[in-house]
């Protein structure tokens, strides 16, 4: 099978890439997804409060998706169900090769000119905090106990004690009480929730369920199922303080502690991670290291919002559709047609960007992280957006950004918190402008200057 | 009550147990074993180092010497014909003091006198050579290449399996609580049966003193000593190739850095004497005391790399070697107890010494049809293209990935399934195929399992369990009980 661009991943970023791709001209788009159905997490997701930014409206998850799904089927893009793909590799002819498995075809390879990488991310497992005690049953990621209580109709438990306060733990301490289980704690090791603001006041304060900051789990009890733990208040080094220790009866522990973009395939095909976002590094094109394979959504890096999900993911969708046409000089390739038979499955192999020297993104001072990492002048969008997370949580400071080392914008902000994406935005004109640009750095600093 | 009647019953079915019985199958005889857990491979013999070890370690003209080497002997042989994961990769002992070479010495005689072949005493720079992540802190070391690892699940399983195949009856959930001794054998009372058999195998693990004790004299004690360990991603399996322990000193006995057959980097154990013959819990201390006397071994630990940590208990015995044998005031009740470090080891010479020592008091004839092999479940994730296409094409249900970590599909969850001795629960789908070993710790494919073995045991998957009664992972439905409320 030959495509021009294959998708891997049929949720929110999947479903938006997808549907940019096609609108810029690309011909031959599949999208590759593991479940039965496209949508991904959304499905799960019966809580409101998605698409405020896209649609002006408060959506749940399986509408929002829906609203992708949708024209998704209107634009006849196909999709392979109950798929998963386990390696990509570099074809000899500038080619990527996707081999994929399912019941229906067996073992199989797509080649494809581009690659959007929409995997998603999964939760930090128990194993990887290194929570001490047994090992019963009954210790959940919130993620699972969501698909458990919102596709199956099933409680995983009556007595929940939640560890993590990322949004997805904080939705489920809300669902948990609605469904008819008590929840009796919410522990967070940071003395800040990492979930977004307005989570904590709809799904903790309003049921009166406590948040624990600076606590963590010490010791889960009960052989065959959880049967209680042990919090413990931390110090500033994360460190359990010897005389807090408090035990909860439970039966239940549900784990929120984290999301790890799903990059095996990415690393196996030699893509370069950022070791702040677990995913990997992109130019404004949302190129990877690897020319011709883009990523977006999740597996770029963790999101608060899908908004932010499906904005980013169709400007990957536009610019993987945008290669395709340099790289196949503007045919399209072959469709269906079998590897080596096709002469012109052959791509370019200099894109003329690339040749270019980017210039680089650097966060310091309190920024983790930028996305992109690089910029190619000679790609920008008229309205070039940067993303990026806080390390703490800053009150009353100022963000900075630097072109060289010439200060460009000082914005204040009254709160910044690790748990919340921030964004700035430059015109394409005043990047443009400046004479020899090689770096901008973004600062968290205390003075106006 | 119903009572059954066997020629051997055989308590335990841990790695000592199935290997004796499936030894012991070998004859004619009638056999069964009594198993408390829902599956085999259920104690000690799963939490464990999944080490092979040359057999230095023990002292001269003791069984634990003895059967260890002859054990380790037998590994390969033994791993190809009931198929499961072995590999000899050496071990090496290393000394952080100059004067270790004493101490390194004394181990190469112990091991020469025990049998051991291609012993090698290496200077700092000559093990580094071998083994480059070794720390710079080492100044000598004992290389034992007939040193081996293996997947403690597998070997158990396959065991057991072949025994099962070979017309040995297992009893899970079958727990012991009367031994009584009649005319001829023993009266043997658990919850839901009773059994009578003329010999008795004793191969309880941490309890195989309360079960001698019930008909003998000669008390036993055998202590819980535990043991924690951190296992790492798949990533750091190649920091080392060999196993590596340290010299026993004042700071630490006995924890080693070890990659396992799978390709994961195993750290511990921790060594503790505990009252409590359940207490597999992990503890804070004890995994911050095995991560950083691991630590010493190598230039740089990855411990942000673990993806899950266990304890095991080792069934530690007084006299410091493995008391095998018939007890001397109890005719036909065999102990296999004290089974402790090298007791993975020894496991398959240990079948055949107890077999041998049953036969000589309860000869039994031999039979033409034992089938000697097994072939385990097909493993996707280590398949070739080839292999791969090969499977799918007989079977569809290959194709379909549940595990994605570990790269384990649904062909292989109903193999572990519908084969003998099969799993029934989550963790027993996951010792058989690894879905849900890997760096999600089955975040993603517990539920899939969860439906599959639903679906095949004809259950509700709010009956199933990750190890037996009472680890159900459900608790009713939605709302239920804000109905009953209202």
């Amino acid at each position: 099978m030959r495509q021009d661009i294959v998708i891997i991943g049929g949720g929110p970023a999947g479903l938006a890439a997808a549907l940019a791709a096609k609108e810029a001209g690309a011909k031959q788009i599949l999208i590759v997804e593991r479940d039965k159905e496209l949508g991904g997490i959304l499905n799960q997701c019966i809580h409101n409060g998605f698409g405020l930014h896209t649609f002006q409206e408060e959506l749940t998850g399986p509408e929002y998706a829906a609203r992708y799904i949708e024209k998704v089927e209107r634009e006849k893009i196909p999709f392979l169900p109950e798929t998963i793909v386990i390696d990509i590799g570099e074809g000899e002819n500038g080619e990527k090769e996707v081999t994929a498995m399912n019941k229906e075809r067996g073992l199989f390879v797509i080649y494809t000119a581009a690659v959007i990488l929409a995997m998603g991310c999964r939760e930090r497992p128990r194993g990887a905090l290194n929570i001490p005690g047994f090992r019963p049953a009954g210790i959940y990621s919130a993620g699972t106990a969501q698909r458990y209580v919102n596709i199956e109709g099933r409680m995983p438990g009556r007595e929940i004690v939640i560890l993590g306060s990322g949004d997805i733990g904080l939705i489920m301490a809300r669902r948990m009480t609605l469904e008819g289980a008590k929840v009796k704690a919410v522990a967070e090791l940071m003395p800040y929730s990492g979930g977004l603001k307005r989570n904590i006041v709809q799904c903790l304060d309003d049921f009166g369920i406590p948040l624990k900051l600076s606590h963590t789990v010490v010791d889960i009890k009960g052989k065959k199922r959880v049967e209680g733990v042990t919090l413990a208040q931390v110090d500033e080094n994360k460190k359990p303080i010897a005389g807090t220790e408090e035990f909860i009866a439970c039966d239940t522990l549900l784990l929120s502690c984290g999301l790890l973009p799903e990059n095996e395939l990415s690393l196996n095909l030699g893509i370069s991670l950022n070791p702040a976002t677990s995913g990997p590094y992109v130019n404004e094109s949302f190129e990877t290291n690897i020319s011709g394979v883009f990523a977006c959504g999740n597996v770029l890096h963790v999101h608060d919002l899908v908004d932010y999900v499906s904005e980013e993911a169709a400007a990957a969708g536009k610019h993987a559709a945008a290669y395709v046409k340099e790289a196949a000089g503007n045919r399209p390739l072959e469709p269906e047609a079998e590897k080596g038979t096709a002469a012109d499955g052959t791509l370019k192999k200099t894109i003329s960007y690339r040749e270019e020297t980017p210039v680089v993104l650097e966060a310091a001072a309190g920024v983790r992280y930028t996305v992109p990492s690089t910029l190619h002048l000679s790609r920008i969008e008229d309205v070039q957006l940067i993303r990026f997370r806080v390390d703490d949580v800053y009150r009353d400071v100022f963000l900075k950004v630097y072109f060289n080392d010439t200060p460009v914008l000082s914005q204040k902000k009254r709160v910044l918190a690790p748990g919340e994406m921030e964004q700035v935005r430059f015109k394409k004109e005043q990047i443009a402008a400046f004479p020899r640009l090689e770096k901008i750095t973004l600062r968290i600093e205390k003075e106006a200057g | 009550m119903d009572r059954l009647e066997y020629d051997v019953v055989v308590i335990g079915a841990g790695v000592s147990g199935s290997a004796v019985a499936r030894e012991l199958a070998k004859k004619t005889r009638r056999i069964a074993v009594l198993e408390r857990e829902s599956d085999v491979c259920e104690g000690t013999s799963k939490a464990n180092s999944g080490i092979v070890h040359a057999g230095f370690d023990a002292q001269p003209d003791t069984l634990k010497a003895k059967l260890n080497v002859q054990g380790a002997k037998m590994m390969k042989t033994l791993s190809k014909e009931l198929d499961f994961s072995y590999k000899q990769n050496g071990s090496i002992v290393v000394s952080f003091e100059e004067d270790g070479r004493e101490q390194l010495q004394e181990l190469y005689e112990r091991g020469r006198q025990n049998g051991v072949e291609g012993l090698q005493i290496l200077s700092g720079d000559e093990v580094r050579a071998l083994e480059p992540a070794l720390s710079d802190e080492v100044k000598a070391a004992l290389y034992a290449k007939t040193g081996g690892i293996v997947c403690p699940f597998g070997l158990n399983i396959a065991l057991a399996e072949n025994a099962a195949v070979n017309g040995v009856d297992f009893y899970l959930n079958t727990e012991v609580v009367k031994i009584e001794r009649e005319q001829g054998g023993y009266r043997i009372l658990t919850r839901e049966r009773e059994f009578w058999a003329k010999v008795v195998v004793n191969a309880a693990g941490v309890h195989a003193d309360t079960l001698h004790n019930m008909v003998s004299g000669r008390r036993l004690h055998i202590t819980a000593r535990r043991g924690e360990y951190c296992l790492m991603d798949k990533k750091t399996g190649g920091l080392v190739g060999s196993t590596i322990f340290q010299l026993p000193s004042a700071n630490g006995k006995g924890i080693l850095v070890t990659p396992t057959v799978h390709g994961n980097l195993l750290v511990g154990p921790t060594a503790e004497n505990i009252g409590d013959k359940e207490g597999v819990n992990t503890t804070a201390d004890g995994l911050a005391r095995a991560l950083l006397v691991g630590a010493r071994s190598v230039k740089e630990l990855p411990v942000r790399q673990i993806i899950t940590s266990f304890a095991g208990l080792r069934a530690h015995e007084e006299s410091e070697d493995f008391i095998i044998g018939e007890a001397e005031d109890a005719e036909g009740f065999f102990d296999v107890a004290g089974m402790a470090s090298p007791g993975l080891s020894a496991a398959p010479a240990v079948g055949v010494y107890v077999a041998n020592l049953i036969q000589a008091r309860f000869p039994a004839a031999d039979r033409a049809d034992f089938i000697a092999a097994r072939k385990g479940i097909p493993c996707m994730a280590e398949a070739s293209r080839e292999e791969r296409k090969r499977l799918i094409a007989e079977n569809r249900t290959y194709a379909n990935v549940v595990c994605r970590c570990e790269l384990v599909t649904e062909g292989e969850i109903l193999n572990a399934i519908h084969r003998p001795l099969g799993a029934t629960t989550l963790d027993g789908v996951k010792r058989r195929t690894r879905a849900g070993m890997g760096r999600c710790q089955s975040g993603f494919c517990a539920p899939k399992v969860v439906e599959i073995l639903a679906r095949e045991l004809h259950k509700d998957i709010g009956e199933i369990t990750k190890s037996g009664a009472g680890s159900t992972f459900l608790n009713g439905y939605n709302k239920e009980t804000m109905s009953a409320s209202i």
